[in-house]
């Protein structure tokens, strides 16, 4: 058995204050909380005021390539594009990026030692649009790789290994 | 490496088309903080008193407050600061929303315009990139059609845009800045912001917001979110549901309308419904509400709720904060729906939503009189909710009547004559006021309408309930967990409220008086620093902040060392500024008063009293002019030396009397009351 963490999304309680995108970012700095930046966070408030849309999205899967045709959703009669629930760091949009180096960002959870209670965005969303479950799943418990590893893959995905080692190489002399 | 602020201060010359980028002084932010307090610097360095506030020279500040964007809850307040075409004084107006947040994390604490263009432009602050643009498609456009056009060009839709509608273009003393959910509308900004040609500010920002102390200063705002939490639960007992919370009143989730309707007066100021308010009404209202707030918004990193997202079948969709909703309604006599219908066509031309409908009022009561006529206002309908939008249409246009209007209830009513000023009834210092008639002088709001430098009772009240508990064990019970008063004599107040010969106008004494403003006073000044917003800390009965955690939490944030007798000493010190500007500018104590039928029953010999004891409390002399003693003893010996060179002290009471315009007597209908 395995322990799956799951956030859940009611996007009609959500209230567009972006607490998640603030604290999310603390959370990730290094030394923790020593800097927030909502663009380097792993949960973002995708809003359109003034279509009622307000839908908080959490970082998943780095991916190479843009789906090739967006469907547009309508529901309780306002409209969504696809992007607005996907998860992915994709070459379409600058969502889930970092600004600096331009690796794509992951929710990992909010994992430490000793574990937090529930993720610090959920924590901090007292209009519980974000709420929090663990429940059990069939399965093997996998290793999850580490953040530096995420980034290096999808650096390697987008200019190849060769090219990546040889940089790595050439900066560690310099 | 700066904390909590950025250092940076964009200096914009829309004269010369000039963008500077400037590093600001570590030592300011030691003695203001920031936000309105290194705004006030400013404007006493580099804005003399002979410049008028549609001189090119007048400068427009816009200032993310020092907290803004760091994850304190609520901090997300930009303060807008210049000179008031209206009330001629300092005038200062803060918006919530995402602005000053999106503004920090560009990498500023402060855009600062001056000259003015020749044309109509926008500015677009994109982390490094700055540019002046050109906004000629953008004329006459509203408020939000003009953010959402300006995101579409710029084909960023994270950019935050503040800007002007069509009466700000046409400088209207009473426009306002709107930027989406939140605006900026106190002392007609948004008129000098229409005199400087300039259009809109929009913002991008991906940069980081760095903190001194982290792992302290986040504690302290997780302990901040769960009071927040805790009073959500624990809504304060024996007040009206309106004051029970946290927030700006929660008037988008609340229908019980009770206490505003029955305490603020209907019309032009005029008449108090005691019963207006019953089931059927609260049944008829609900339904309206419920069918029209579509969802409850929020500012940047703030859990309340004081914002609705407004949809009605005759309207586009547009945001609403808190009491707009019932300025227009309570004007114009009317109901709920209509609130809702001309307050977003209002938000859209970029109008303040509390002066506004005064002048709207104000001009019916006028036509009413015969004062003013159908030849002044041709074609005005018989029905008041029509006329509410013909006046806004002229208003917003300057055109015909609207011309005179756009300039406020005071100056139209010397510029129309005939009698109309006695119609100003509700203005201090020339600004348009909350539309409060009562019974007898509360000592407390006396010295807090008259001395006031936001000139606007929401911008100074606070924490103190606004009725005695009826019984003993209710004022024990209330002060048991009042852990935000500065001192424990602060509770006396409370406790002893209710007991016999507790009535106003002899209690509170005038030195409890003076200490009650006093705190009431420094919280707002402390938030207009920070950037908190005061639905979380200056404004609601045991808010989250307080004196007692702001200066841990400015400490680790910023890194520097500030206790409490520190920060109390920095809003002294920003509070006496912002006095000192005005004072320049030629504002005395004959300035300092209520209007006069703010209540029926008045003690000119108890006011007179009051007035001079806090004038002495706060260290200013009889005229309300900070002395040499008490502006040195702040560190502003500059201020006193300008005193000195100019003869301010040296003035005879009667030239400083005739220096200013003395309010008229109120009008025969109501000495008749």
């Amino acid at each position: 058995m395995k322990k799956v963490k799951v956030i859940k999304i009611d996007v009609d309680k959500c209230n567009g204050c972006r607490s998640c995108e603030a604290v999310c970012s603390a959370f990730h700095a290094a030394p923790k909380y020593s800097s927030t930046n909502p663009e380097r966070s792993r949960i973002r408030v995708l809003f359109d005021p003034l279509k009622d849309i307000y839908v908080p999205v959490l970082a998943g899967e780095y991916t190479e390539a843009e789906c090739n045709g967006r469907d547009i959703y309508t529901i309780d009669g306002k409209q969504y594009d696809e992007c607005s629930f996907c998860r992915a760091s994709c070459p379409s949009r600058d969502l889930f990026k970092d600004p600096d180096s331009d690796l794509p960002l992951k929710c990992d959870m909010c994992e430490e030692e000793p574990p937090l209670e529930e993720p610090l965005c959920v924590q901090w969303c007292l209009s519980d649009a974000l709420t929090y479950e663990e429940r059990e799943e069939e399965g093997e418990e996998e290793e999850k790789p580490e953040e530096m590893e995420i980034g290096l893959e999808s650096l390697v995905k987008k200019h190849g290994l060769k090219t990546v080692k040889d940089s790595l190489a050439r900066l560690a002399k310099g | 490496m700066r904390f909590a602020e950025t250092g940076i201060n964009l200096e914009i010359d829309l004269s010369r088309g000039s963008i500077e980028k400037e590093g600001t002084d570590p030592g300011l932010t030691e003695l203001h903080l920031g936000g309105l307090g290194t705004n006030a610097r400013m404007l006493w360095d580099r804005v003399p008193p002979e410049t008028k506030p549609f001189d090119p020279e007048n400068l427009l500040i816009f200032s993310a407050g020092i907290l803004a964007g760091t994850p304190a809850p609520g901090a997300n307040r930009t303060i807008v600061s210049t000179f008031s075409p209206q009330t001629l004084l300092m005038a200062y107006s803060i918006m919530g929303g995402f602005w000053a947040p999106e503004l920090k994390f560009a990498g500023y604490d402060k855009v600062v315009i001056r000259g003015r263009s020749p044309e109509l432009v926008y500015l677009w602050i994109h982390n490094d990139k700055v540019e002046i643009r050109d906004a000629s498609h953008l004329k006459g456009k509203g408020s939000l059609e003009t953010a959402e056009l300006i995101r579409q060009e710029l084909k960023e839709p994270k950019a935050q845009v503040a800007t002007i509608g069509l009466a700000g273009e046409n400088r209207v003393y009473f426009a306002s800045i709107e930027q989406g959910r939140s605006s900026a509308s106190r002392g007609g900004i948004g008129a000098v912001m229409g005199d400087k040609g300039l259009k809109a500010i929009a913002v991008r920002g991906t940069k980081d917001i760095n903190i001194a102390q982290p792992a302290e200063f986040f504690e302290l705002c997780t302990e901040v979110l769960k009071y927040i939490q805790h009073r959500g639960e624990n809504p304060i007992k024996g007040v009206p549901p309106i004051l029970a919370g946290l927030g700006s009143p929660q008037e988008m989730s609340l229908h019980d309308e009770q206490w505003h309707t029955a305490s603020f007066a209907w019309g032009n100021a005029r008449e108090r419904r005691k019963n207006f308010w019953n089931e059927e009404v609260e049944a008829k209202w609900k339904e309206t509400q419920d069918k029209t707030v579509e969802r409850l918004i929020s500012c940047y990193n703030c859990p309340m709720k004081c914002g609705g997202i407004i949809t009605h079948p005759k309207l586009e969709r547009y945001m609403m904060k808190c009491y707009s909703k019932l300025t227009y309604t309570m004007a114009a006599m009317s109901d709920l729906d209509f609130g809702f219908r001309i307050a977003g066509l209002a938000q859209e031309y970029g109008v303040d939503g509390y002066t506004t409908p005064q002048v709207m009022a104000f001009a019916v009561e006028l036509y009413e009189a015969s004062i003013l006529t159908d030849q002044d206002m041709p074609g005005f309908p018989a029905d008041n909710e029509e006329r509410f939008f013909y006046l806004l249409e002229k208003i917003v246009r300057r055109e015909g009547i609207g011309d005179v209007l756009a300039d406020g209830v005071y100056w139209a009513a010397r510029k129309i004559g005939k009698g109309a000023e006695a119609y100003d009834h509700n203005t201090i210092k020339k600004h348009e006021q909350i539309p409060i008639k009562l019974g007898t002088l509360n000592p407390i709001y006396y010295l807090m309408w008259s001395t006031g430098e936001k000139i606007n009772i929401t911008q100074i009240e606070g924490q103190i309930p606004q009725a005695p508990f009826p019984t003993k064990e209710e004022r024990e019970e209330f002060v048991k967990d009042w852990i935000q008063v500065p001192k424990e004599e602060i509770k006396d107040f409370v406790l002893n409220w209710g007991e016999p010969g507790t009535a106003f106008p002899n209690f509170p004494t005038p030195e409890a008086t003076c200490e009650l403003v006093e705190w009431q006073e420094t919280m707002h000044y402390i938030d207009d620093a920070t950037g908190i917003c005061a639905g979380l800390s200056s404004f609601p009965i045991k808010p989250p902040y307080h004196i007692h955690n702001l200066p841990r939490l400015i400490s680790s944030a910023t890194g520097m060392d500030i206790d409490e007798a520190k920060l109390w000493q920095i809003a002294r010190r920003n509070r006496t500024l912002i006095r000192a500007i005005n004072v320049r500018r030629g504002m005395r104590r004959a300035d300092e008063k209520p209007p006069e039928d703010h209540w029926k029953r008045r003690f000119p010999e108890i006011e007179a009293k009051l007035l001079d004891e806090y004038y002495k409390f706060k260290g200013w002399n009889n005229e309300g002019i900070p002395t040499k003693e008490t502006l040195e003893e702040l560190g502003l010996d500059y201020v006193s030396q300008d005193f000195e060179q100019r003869g301010v002290y040296k003035e005879k009471k009667a030239k400083a009397a005739k220096s200013t315009k003395s309010q008229k007597p109120a009008t025969k209908r109501d000495s008749k009351k």
